[in-house]
């Protein structure tokens, strides 16, 4: 491997000098050790929670928009099913926390898998339009069944304030103690990513973004490879909406708008689209600039999106792809 | 249920299409001529409500606000084209439809701390006011005349562009820019002109829809939606299919309000999703295209 090959793009797939492929390798471990350290690093736990959830969501859609290659305006729908019927099951059907949990994330699988059906019908731009559109379905629908979901003012009154493991009562209203239990999600969720990225399947979802034309030709089967992408990213998307719920107790209506929605694409965008620690990295960039503007302005979203056109136009690749396009180019010397 | 309700509310589920005509009409000449999705098109339409409602009440007078509001916005349009979406032709199309999205973001942003958070009610100018009585029952005389407005804007686009040596040209770019070049016109100018002229429509719907709708910054949220949702059952870039796309979610909404109000909402998607179940390019797009 000469020098000129290793200052490929991020995108390139193999990873193309030793501390990439290491990196590659530990990315799991290296991942569930800056997540144990985060809110300690933080300035507060509650970023941390939301660090967590927001970036375990955009995990779930880089798999679709950076790895598929399928950009979807529409991934608020399966957050907000997750966290809306894992509180209506904790609240309504008195169900324990880990079968509410269960079925959050198989509803709002079912959902993308619905969702996914309609949408990959359609390609390229369009495709993001009728996302953008299902997801608004989904956002009416819930306004509307305010008996489920109580309409405008949100979801409450499902709050759990202990976890039994094996007998052993763990009282999640101590921040720190909710930080780790919901990380355990968040943890094997990510292990199931990269296992799933490491996988046949993840070089052939790889394959139907860079060409699709060619992945047919050589005969897979592109309407079934998207739309198990696109049904796999709900269901992270939901696991992290059951996070959601049982970390604020309520569903607000906005987790299923389009602004829900729009974060997620940025926070993926910023961080890196298509490299594994990107989604995490945007979703703090993201959270932590939030913060730090709505200290002295509430009109922080004029400097997010003013921050998220400079990346389109400048940085396309994101604060994480940047970083390791460039140090691929000095590292592999 | 008597026929005169009907009738009424077939007509402003007509109206009602013929703003929504507006905005799809715009985003489908910007896609069918760049091949960029304008997401910051509902957020424009907002921005056009304000302005019109801004320039109705320094002048006094709600012509000057329909007049001078669209054009104004399509001189905007024309400046964020120049400087935000030329810089990624040739990139992904994903890129001028993220561009656009954070544009949306920041215009809306801006109208909140220009004119605060809060709806602010747009009076129907006294000429327009009342109901005209045409027969058949009591119509809205505003809604009468957005129609008419809508229609005039139509006739005049279709002139323009099946009669005109800019429309030939127009035409001739979306098949092949290429081609274009090479035979010597600046495309790019033309793009310039054709990005003013789709925002400078979805503006329009906006100052049309001020009086009707309440104006408020997330207004273009909901008129992005219907504007995707009237393409995609009309086909993108086709300028009939907006046209009669239009006219049927406006109708499908307002004759569905009727029957049952707390469905209206959802039935356009609905709509939307048995198109493409049956005819995935939309009702008049070509399969090809996208």
């Amino acid at each position: 491997m000469t020098a000129s090959t290793s200052s490929l793009p991020a995108a390139a797939r193999a990873p193309r000098s030793p501390w990439r492929a290491r990196l590659t390798a530990w990315r799991v471990p290296l991942s569930i050790l800056a997540l144990c350290l985060l809110p300690w690093l933080l300035p507060s736990q509650a970023l941390a929670v939301n660090v967590l959830i927001y970036g375990l969501l955009a995990v779930g859609y880089n798999l679709l928009f950076g790895y598929t290659g399928l950009l979807s305006f529409g991934h608020a729908a399966f957050f907000g099913a997750g966290a809306y019927v894992t509180g209506i099951a904790i609240g309504q059907f008195g169900l324990p926390w880990f079968a509410a949990m269960l079925l959050g994330v198989a509803f709002g699988g079912a959902l993308a898998f619905l969702v996914g059906l309609l949408s990959i019908r359609t390609r390229g731009i369009y495709f993001s339009m009728v996302t953008l559109a299902l997801s608004q379905l989904v956002y009416y629908t819930a306004l509307q069944a305010s008996s489920w979901t109580g309409g405008e003012n949100g979801l409450r009154g499902f709050t759990v304030s202990t976890i039994n493991v094996f007998g052993w009562a763990i009282d999640i209203l101590d921040p720190v103690k909710k930080y780790y239990v919901l990380m355990v999600f968040a943890a094997a969720a990510l292990w199931f990513v990269s296992r799933v990225l490491n996988s046949p399947f993840g070089a052939v979802i790889e394959a139907v973004r860079e060409n699709e034309t060619r992945a047919r030709a050589c005969g897979y089967d592109v309407e079934r490879t998207k739309l198990l992408s696109f049904t796999l990213s709900g269901v992270i998307g939901a696991l992290a909406g059951t996070l959601f719920a049982l970390h604020l107790a309520i569903v607000p209506l906005d987790i299923l708008s389009i602004h829900t929605s729009g974060m997620v694409v940025m926070m993926t965008l910023l961080g890196g689209a298509g490299s594994f620690f990107g989604p995490f990295v945007g979703a703090l960039a993201f959270l932590l600039m939030e913060d730090v503007v709505s200290l002295w302005t509430s009109h922080w979203q004029i400097v997010v999106g003013t921050v998220f056109i400079l990346f389109v136009l400048f940085l396309p690749k994101g604060i994480w792809g940047t970083a390791l396009a460039a140090l691929a180019g000095r590292g592999g010397r | 249920m008597d026929a005169e309700l009907i009738a009424m509310q077939l007509f402003s589920g007509i109206a009602l299409g013929a703003i929504l005509i507006m905005v799809a009409l715009g985003l489908s000449i910007i896609f069918g001529m760049l091949g960029v999705v304008n997401f910051a098109h509902g957020a424009l339409f907002m921005v056009g409500a304000y302005a019109g409602l801004w320039v109705a009440s320094r002048t006094g007078s709600f012509w000057w606000g329909l007049l001078v509001a669209p054009i104004a916005i399509g001189l905007f349009g024309i400046l964020i084209e120049r400087v935000l979406i030329r810089p990624l032709y040739g990139r992904s199309v994903d890129d001028p439809l993220l561009l656009t999205f954070g544009l949306g973001y920041v215009l809306v942003e801006a109208v909140r701390i220009v004119f605060g958070s809060d709806g602010i009610p747009f009076q129907t100018p006294p000429e327009l006011s009342g109901v005209a009585d045409l027969g058949i029952g009591f119509f809205p005389v505003y809604r009468l005349f957005v129609v008419g407005v809508v229609a005039i804007v139509l006739v005049l686009l279709w002139l323009g562009l099946e009669k005109t040596k800019f429309g030939l040209i127009v035409r001739a770019g979306a098949k092949d820019p290429q081609i274009m070049r090479v035979l010597g016109v600046d495309i790019a100018k033309v793009w310039l002109l054709v990005f003013g002229l789709g925002v400078g429509l979805t503006a329009l719907g906006g100052v049309l829809a001020a009086p009707m709708r309440n104006v408020n910054p997330e207004m273009g949220a909901l008129v992005l939606a219907e504007a995707f949702v009237v393409t995609v059952i009309g086909g993108m870039g086709s300028l009939l299919g907006a046209v009669v796309a239009g006219l049927l979610v406006g109708v499908a909404i307002s004759m569905t309000a009727l029957v049952a109000p707390e469905m209206a909402t959802i039935v356009m998607f609905a709509l939307m999703a048995a198109v493409l179940l049956v005819r995935p390019q939309g009702l008049f797009g070509k399969k090809s295209r996208a």
